[in-house]
């Protein structure tokens, strides 16, 4: 039997949904107004043409998954779509906060696409991420066009999904949901910017072998990414804690992660 | 959920006060795309290209930072809103 206290309380989430209905597409249109993010999107220009078409190539396929698991969760569950739009939010905030990294001199930004993944799932997170780079790169002066496709990978698939794959094993190995979150949090960081070492080091490596390329960009990330890693791992596991006390429903207990 | 909240709390003002202290490279606090990324794409003979729309004009930048800023937390704040309602019911 459905109580009163219940029937209030759906009826106010409904309210709430139906207001906030567009939920996607309104932070689809804030993630259009995303200023530019300091950090590992590759600019405008630096691939060359056939570098830049297989990544978009690679990315392909993510975002159609990405669109039909959006569909699909949309339709099972009433929360999704705002709970998309939180996360969605959370990651332009998170992914436009330059954040300067005392001793080094240089400033960056985290990914938000390992907690993500974590609470509306990686292919989901795919989606999100690529909606932030088209609208930055058409509006924002930040990342390109040409380049989406790699900066789609970097940090939409290979982000997302080393972070989901961490927390994923460590819930089945019997690790806690907020020290899994944590971990999601900094391999998703760290993984992102080891992809964009990657895309840039097979296109740009020269005459160079690509494991010297690789190795150079990367430890030229690594005096910025590691504590940034660091910080994302403890938000992520603040975050989860937080949905634990309040909503635990959202992040299921699975090792598959959100409902 | 106080724990890391609290540290956060503590470890932000610590981690800012930081920022100012000696850094070993040039401390103009670029983002990592300029010192890492354009860095060997110039290096490689790729040097970025404008963008279609350029707003990293002047003042532009910030306006559309602050822009962003406000509406992504509004949007969040929004679906935070509807998804976690206070307890005990509609409060003022």
């Amino acid at each position: 039997m459905v109580t009163t206290r219940r029937v209030a309380s759906n009826r106010r989430l409904r309210r709430g949904l139906f207001r906030s209905r567009s939920g996607i597409g309104a932070a689809a249109l804030v993630l259009g107004w995303c200023p530019p993010a300091w950090a590992m999107h590759i600019s405008e220009g630096i691939l060359p043409p056939l570098w830049a078409g297989l990544w978009f190539a690679v990315a392909a396929p993510f975002v159609w998954l990405g669109l039909r698991e959006v569909r699909r969760r949309s339709g099972a569950s009433p929360h999704f779509k705002v709970l998309t739009g939180l996360v969605g939010a959370a990651v332009f905030v998170i992914s436009c906060m330059p954040i300067p990294v005392p001793f080094t001199g240089t400033s960056s930004h985290p990914c938000g696409t390992g907690l993500a993944a974590v609470i509306v799932g990686p292919a989901v997170t795919t989606v999100i991420a690529a909606i932030a780079l088209l609208l930055q790169a058409l509006f924002l002066a930040h990342g390109g066009l040409t380049t989406l496709g790699a900066n789609i990978v970097s940090m939409g698939v290979v982000g997302a999904y080393a972070g989901w794959l961490v927390y994923a094993g460590l819930r089945r190995a019997g690790f806690g949901l907020v020290v899994a979150a944590g971990a999601a949090g900094l391999v998703s960081d760290w993984a992102t910017y080891a992809a964009t070492s990657g895309e840039l080091a097979a296109a740009l490596h020269g005459g160079a072998t690509f494991a010297a390329t690789f190795s150079a960009i990367a430890v030229a990330f690594l005096p910025t990414q590691v504590p940034l890693g660091v910080l994302e791992a403890v938000v992520s596991g603040a975050a989860m804690k937080f949905l634990l006390a309040r909503r635990p429903e959202f992040v299921g207990g699975s090792p598959a992660g959100p409902v | 959920m106080r724990a890391p909240a609290v540290f956060l709390v503590l470890a932000l003002p610590l981690w800012l006060a930081a920022v100012p202290l000696p850094a070993p490279a040039a401390s103009d606090w670029a983002g990592v795309d300029e010192k890492v990324v354009e860095k060997f794409a110039q290096e490689a003979g790729r040097p970025p290209r404008e963008p279609l729309i350029n707003t990293d004009r002047g003042d532009l930048l910030l306006f559309v930072f602050l822009v962003a800023g406000a509406a992504g937390g509004f949007i969040a704040g929004y679906c935070y809103r509807a998804l976690f309602p206070p307890r005990g019911g509609r409060k003022g």
